[in-house]
């Protein structure tokens, strides 16, 4: 038995390897096509990629928490409208080069989660879902009512895209290189991400969401541990905000209401949470079904609450962890 | 002295109803272990069935009061069974992303239904028109608001204390195989349980209808208020809950009056310093 175990495993590790490699290869040449897609698409596209980019890393810093961390947050937009607010301001008031607006912009998500995240992550599951919807549409009725600061419900437009930064001359006007900038910054954050994920503190997480009781009896502290997973979703989630405020011409107090935050839960669970770029993929999914059906209709949330229940129910790997599953087993 | 009084007879309002809301919320919790986020979704289904059967059906307001709650209770019962029923036993996620998606749905279906405008319930004639009490004049409808809220918290303390469905419903709560070992038929109470918490929802929509505006995203808010109650109070605690509404009824009543720059800001306020002090709730019932 022992040894036909051996000749079973060897053949597997040979084959997990090879499949690495062809993943691998798949992403490269999924990077170069979508470098080069301003030139091949209607322009119309590189608005709807550029989009589908950052509500994929917007959708992958909340699977960080959820798919890895097994906490199911609802107020994952108050740190994207944080980011998504703290660049419009800083472009308005200070004009600063984008670079720069992306930093402070991360920075400030991850304090606000801090903050957050302090109060959320110390009960169970069920008051963390609770407390991060209620703590998500405080941030949305500080927007609303801080009128001085933001504008109210009109937000803040009209800010100027100055210069990038770092000594690079880019037209940010133009939206195929906006779209390059995003591409570039994305799939840099992917890769810290991904990075963070198979570090031991990826470990731990994924640990901590199949038994919190044990990791804690190992002497971990599980508390800090969900806290930093949460910054560090939350930054990201800034991140994807303050690159998403200048695309979108403004930064509004919907970018921080519950059906914000709901997107990335959809997204994750589309594309399922199993997988790292599960998120990304669900992200291209809803993007393009948005721009789809809302060409028919304005209400199409109750088209994503049918998907995301059938999902949930029948099909809770998602889209592509269903697909990369039933690859895996004809294998 | 007539602006406290009048702050208080609001916040007393506002915080009975929300009890009867949150109430509904924390029996489900109890019983399913399930936070339905849908349930300001059936709040606000309860404010428009009103509206549908006053104004497209013609019927006064009484017979509505009696239909409305009825026929979202029935419609849960549906859902429990065709959706909520086949991710019971798995992670609570599951659930909770469930109920989530029932939000999103009723949310949208409202909409496509009756449009995204404000639609309004007048009063039953009988109860318009206001009244004197120690010199300031109050609507007649705030107090029938009150008097039907106390009436349902006291129904449903005679249930769960003194009837025999009650005790079932609060045994399969306690230990729900235990239950079923002794012959309850446990997934029939947990239909009717959840069925109970959304009648409660339906009649508070009901009895919220002609004083605040039917509109979507009602439901949305009244969610977020329904989830501080119960932080404020303790999740699966009955007399928490009452706290906990009344709490944040004064909030709202004295807030509004007199702190409306931030009235917006305040609940979340509240809800975190009690968070920071009694981390479960005011009275939770397990030790934190």
């Amino acid at each position: 038995m022992a040894s036909g175990g051996e000749t079973v495993l060897a053949p597997a590790r040979a084959g997990r390897r090879a499949l690495h490699v062809a993943t691998g290869a798949l992403l490269v040449v999924l990077l170069a096509a979508l470098w080069l897609l301003p030139g091949w698409v209607p322009y119309f596209y590189v608005f709807v990629a550029t989009r589908i980019l950052l509500m994929g890393l917007f959708a992958a810093s909340f699977n960080l928490i959820f798919g890895y961390g097994g906490m199911l947050s609802f107020g994952h937009a108050a740190f994207f409208g944080a980011g998504a607010y703290t660049s419009a301001l800083v472009l308005l008031h200070f004009g600063w080069p984008l670079v720069a607006v992306i930093v402070a912009a991360t920075i400030v998500a991850a304090l606000l989660a801090w903050v957050i995240g302090a109060f959320c992550v110390r009960l169970d599951e069920v008051y963390f879902a609770m407390l991060t919807l209620a703590f998500g549409m405080m941030v949305y009725a500080v927007v609303h009512q801080w009128r001085s600061l933001t504008n109210g419900s009109d937000g803040i437009a009209g800010f100027p895209l100055g210069r990038f930064g770092l000594g690079l001359d880019l037209q940010l006007a133009d939206p195929a290189v906006y779209y390059r900038v995003v591409l570039v910054v994305v799939a840099l954050a992917a890769v810290v991400l991904h990075r963070i994920t198979r570090s031991p503190f990826g470990l731990l997480l994924t640990a901590i969401r199949q038994n919190a009781e044990r990791v804690s009896f190992c002497g971990v502290n599980v508390r800090r541990h969900r806290l930093i997973a949460f910054v560090i979703a939350g930054a990201f989630a800034g991140l994807a905000g303050a690159l998403f405020a200048p695309f979108n011409r403004v930064a509004n107090p919907d970018m921080v209401h519950w059906t914000q935050s709901a997107q990335p839960v959809l997204m994750t669970i589309l594309g399922g949470t199993g997988y790292f770029l599960g998120p990304f993929f669900g992200a291209a999914i809803f993007v393009l079904l948005e721009t789809w059906i809302t060409t028919y209709t304005e209400r199409w949330m109750l088209f994503l609450g049918v998907v995301l229940a059938v999902l949930v129910i029948f099909f809770r790997r998602g889209i592509f962890g269903t697909i990369v599953d039933g690859l895996a087993r004809r294998r | 002295m007539q602006g406290i009084l009048a702050a208080l007879l609001n916040s007393l309002e506002i915080g009975l109803l929300l009890f009867v809301i949150a109430v509904g919320l924390n029996i489900v919790f109890g019983v399913l272990n399930v936070i339905n986020f849908a349930h300001g979704g059936l709040y606000m289904l309860g404010a428009y069935f009103t509206y549908a059967l006053v104004s497209y059906a013609g019927l006064p307001f009484w017979p509505a009061l009696v239909l409305a709650p009825l026929a979202v209770a029935l419609l849960s019962i549906l859902l429990e069974r065709i959706v909520l029923q086949r991710v019971y036993g798995r992670d609570v996620s599951d659930s909770l992303l469930v109920t989530f998606a029932l939000l999103l749905v009723i949310d949208d279906a409202v909409q496509i239904v009756w449009g995204s405008g404000i639609h309004v319930v007048a009063p039953p004639p009988s109860l318009r028109g206001t009244v004197e009490v120690f010199g300031i004049t109050y609507p007649l409808y705030s107090f029938f608001v009150m008097g039907a809220a106390l009436a349902a918290m006291l129904a449903l303390w005679l249930f769960f204390a003194r009837t025999r469905a009650g005790r079932i419903v609060r045994a399969a709560a306690i230990d729900r195989r235990m239950a079923e070992g002794i012959g309850i038929n446990v997934p029939r109470v947990v239909t009717g349980v959840f069925a109970l918490g959304a009648w409660m929802a339906g009649a508070a929509g009901v009895v919220a209808a002609p004083m605040r505006a039917i509109a979507p995203g009602m439901g949305d808010r009244i969610i977020i208020d329904a989830f501080i109650v119960v932080v404020i109070g303790g999740l699966g605690s009955f007399p928490g809950t009452l706290l906990g509404a009344l709490v944040l009824g004064a909030i709202y009543g004295f807030g509004g009056r007199y702190l409306p720059q931030v009235n917006l800001v305040l609940p979340y306020l509240g809800m975190a310093l009690v968070l920071l002090l009694r981390p479960r709730g005011l009275l939770a019932r397990r030790a934190a």
